[in-house]
């Protein structure tokens, strides 16, 4: 980074915030469509270690890493599948299922990934958006994976989708009044089993990024939590999924300050630096909350109770 | 099948409905002439949603037969119902709160899964909408609709479903009087021209002998009698729906003039839980013994007020004193006040339902002796200050014991009730406090109501039934849009003035 000195800073910031933030944009987007149908699902970031590893061992046994990104996906589903059928049990709490299946998605990827710890799969694609540049260091920055633009095309459409088609009328009016989805003779059940499943897929996608593209191997201490962090973006976003965007690239570009100030010399600090997209979302939580009102946005039917 | 363009006739023919040993229903008949307006008449328990929910399929009954139009039909599930053009408008509302009443009527069509053609789905709209004597604004938030739009948009949706035969669960429990006529006269008229036919649940007899063409009486789950309106007349109705229950005497009240200024609400500013403003400059005094209600359809800001006294809510600007010192709704100043309130929804509101009755009832006092000795709480005195309550205040409770979220709406009414009023309180603030109470504990609450005044309570009394508070009342305050619009003595007051007030035009 010493070539450009202090610009060596934004543009870390920049590579962060696109390399970073997207499997936080996948599991976050995937999250918004199943909390618009009115449940949490916790066990995200189990998903993803599992989304992680199948993919990584799909793309290593097949050799395709889009092969990989379809198994992640599957096996999202799948976990997402599990997740809503047992929530639609009776007096099932759908956080205390989250949390036992985040731990079984995490344990179970440990049980079945060992094999796949030494090998080197093939890579997810990227296009080489920096290539006018002679600076390595913005060449390195401008090489953006394939998966961060779909990510991104995600996010507009699925806005279009919650309003102007009639899956996203449903699953809204699922998420937002049960009683109302019945009287017309829907049944959230399925309505939810589907959400989550998405979510789960999503899920998985984001963790395939993970293992095939950065940090690009499959290991025990891949994810550093960052599953159960989008579930939290979501609210940071509003249930919005432009939001979801914005909130994962802040995620990201911060993330690569601290990182960034250390290459350029500035070792001071550095893990307060490493805590900082956590003191900004705080710092955001604070000043967008209020005591006097309940968050605009959410979906009537979403509680931590229920 | 019927003529889909005609009104049908309904019969439910000996309904049978069983939950465990309880028999809702225990073999009810009832007829609905088709293009008539029938009313379904009884107190709460007695029958009536066991009845439409069967005829709507959300229940399957043990037994019993529907006949629409002559033909029996088999109803499994309220999209059955609706195939057979059978719609029905609940009290709850069912529209989306979040989405337009566009996207509402949309939702209700059963849209594919994919895109909308929302210049289509608006025209096709408009044009039904040109068919209807009423109107609702398309694009507007369901939320941010008042009540009486919000029914109307309700009743929009079942006809724009092709509903043939409508069911109104106590449809104008949330109108004021005008709106309630308004819409009423409106579905008669739509019957009288044989477009088409109304059931409507309800328990205000006024409604009933003004519009219905017909009626049938529910008690106890039996059929208690029922004819046409004019051959039966109120007495008759009222003897069909209360049996021969007694029903406790009108409390007296004393004519002894109010007392003191108690409570003074001086321009009181609060926003809701949207952070929407609720209430705008709120200023307004009870003297004791006296009893001041608040008039207003819901959503006017009666609940923040109530709210903002209870402690529930931060005021944004404004006073309030109680005995002319500061009130900031503590403990410390609600117990130095003696004040009491008897929120909405008490199960909610002043009621923790997993714990049990005696706790709850201790639950103002439990820091004080004789139940605090020192830091610890003796179970002797809590239960017995609870026995003595329960027997006081008649509250039906297998044992102090029992966890108050066990007991019936009414029970627990009567036992926060009795919490609040079992010291002696110089400020009594009741909001709706019989809502969903059967005919005797009305009766029983409102007496308790008008004793507290007698003895020199000052009480603060919001409710939704403007009758409730003309029979309860000494003055009469109506809220409109955050702020009080009208006063009136209650003995001279005039109910449509009242109601023109409450709905913002006057």
């Amino acid at each position: 980074m010493s070539g450009i000195g202090w610009w060596g800073v934004p543009v870390a910031v920049l590579a962060g915030a696109i390399r970073v933030s997207t499997p936080f944009l996948f599991v976050s987007l995937g999250e918004l469509v199943t909390e618009k149908s009115g449940r949490v699902n916790l066990g995200l970031e189990g998903t993803l270690v599992m989304g992680a590893m199948s993919g990584f061992a799909v793309a290593w046994l097949t050799g395709s890493p889009w092969l990989g990104v379809l198994a992640a996906a599957l096996v999202g589903a799948l976990l997402g599948v599990l997740h809503a059928a047992i929530c639609s049990l009776p007096r099932v709490n759908p956080i205390a299922v989250g949390i036992a299946m985040m731990l079984f998605g995490t344990g179970l990827a440990f049980y079945l990934g060992k094999p796949f710890i030494e090998p080197k799969a093939p890579e997810l694609p990227a296009l080489d958006l920096g290539a006018w540049s002679t600076s390595p260091a913005i060449r390195s920055a401008l090489k953006v994976n394939a998966l961060f633009f779909i990510g991104v095309a995600l996010a507009p459409a699925l806005v279009w989708m919650l309003r102007n088609s009639g899956i996203g009328l449903v699953l809204r009016m699922v998420g937002d009044s049960e009683d109302a989805a019945r009287a017309m003779g829907y049944s959230p059940r399925l309505v939810r089993l589907a959400a989550t499943a998405f979510g789960g897929a999503m899920a998985g996608i984001g963790g395939s990024f993970l293992s095939l593209y950065y940090p690009g191997s499959w290991n025990e201490g891949l994810s550093s939590g960052q599953g159960i962090t989008a579930v939290a973006l979501v609210i940071f976003a509003r249930w919005n999924p432009m939001g979801c965007l914005w909130a994962s690239l802040l995620f990201g570009g911060a993330g690569a300050l601290g990182p960034a100030l250390q290459a350029i010399g500035v070792t001071g600090f550095y893990h307060l630096f490493n805590a900082l997209p956590y003191m900004v979302t705080l710092l955001i939580m604070i000043i967008s909350c209020s005591p006097d009102r309940t968050l605009a946005g959410a979906p009537g039917e979403l509680s931590i109770t229920r | 099948m019927t003529d889909p363009s005609r009104a049908p006739s309904l019969e439910a023919i000996g309904m049978e409905k069983r939950f465990g040993v309880l028999a809702a229903l225990d073999n009810v008949s009832m007829r609905v002439e088709a293009g008539s307006v029938h009313a379904l008449l009884g107190e709460n328990g007695a029958g009536k949603s066991t009845l439409v929910k069967c005829i709507m399929g959300y229940y399957r009954p043990d037994s019993g037969a529907v006949v629409l139009d002559g033909h029996e039909i088999t109803i499994r599930s309220p999209r059955d119902a609706h195939l057979h053009g059978i719609g029905m408008v609940y009290q709850h509302f069912t529209l989306v709160p979040s989405m337009t009443v566009l996207e509402n009527l949309v939702l209700a069509r059963a849209p594919g899964p994919g895109r909308i053609d929302w210049e289509a789905e608006r025209a096709r709209l408009d044009t039904f909408l040109r068919t209807m004597p009423f109107t609702v604004r398309l694009t507007t938030p369901v939320a941010a609709l008042a009540a009486g739009e919000r029914q109307k948009a309700e009743i929009l949706k079942q006809l724009y479903l092709d509903a043939r035969f409508l069911i109104l669960d106590e449809p104008t429990s949330v109108l004021t009087p005008q709106e309630a006529d308004e819409m009423l006269s409106m579905l008669r008229s739509m019957a009288r021209s044989g477009r088409i036919t109304v059931l409507i649940i309800t328990h205000k007899f006024r409604e009933v002998l003004a519009f219905a063409d017909a009626v049938t009486v529910l008690r106890r789950g039996r059929l208690a009698g029922g004819g046409s309106v004019g051959a039966l007349g109120v007495e008759a109705m009222a003897r069909l729906m209360v049996g021969e229950d007694r029903i406790a005497d009108a409390a007296s009240r004393s004519l002894r003039g109010p007392g003191a200024e108690l409570v003074t609400v001086e321009a009181l500013e609060a926003v809701d839980d949207s952070g929407a403003t609720a209430l705008r400059g709120v200023s307004l005094a009870v003297r004791a013994g006296e009893i001041v209600g608040i008039a207003g359809v819901s959503g006017n800001g009666q609940s923040a007020l109530v709210e903002v006294l209870a402690g529930q809510r931060r005021a944004r600007a404004g006073a309030v004193r109680i005995h002319g010192t500061p009130y900031h709704a503590t403990r410390r100043e609600m117990l130095a006040h003696r004040l009491a309130v008897l929120p909405e929804e008490p199960l909610r509101n002043a009621a923790v339902a997993t714990m049990s009755v005696a706790a709850n009832m201790a639950l103002r006092r439990f820091d004080q002796p004789p139940i605090a000795h020192g830091m610890f709480l003796r179970a002797g005195p809590m239960r017995a200050e609870a026995e003595t309550l329960i027997a006081r205040y008649r509250v039906k409770t297998p044992s102090a014991d029992a966890a108050i979220g066990t007991l019936s709406g009414g029970n627990v009414q009567r036992a926060v009730l009795g919490r609040e009023l079992g010291r002696e309180a110089d400020v009594l603030i009741a909001a709706n406090p019989v809502f969903g109470l059967d005919f005797a504990a009305v009766a029983d609450i409102h007496a308790q109501i008008i004793a507290a005044r007698n003895r020199g309570t000052a009480v603060l009394l919001v409710s939704e039934d403007l009758d409730e508070l003309l029979e309860l009342a000494d003055r009469i305050l109506v809220m409109a849009d955050g702020r009080v619009v009208y006063e009136t003595d209650a003995a001279t007051a005039d109910r449509m003035l009242i109601g023109q007030h409450m709905a913002g035009h006057a």
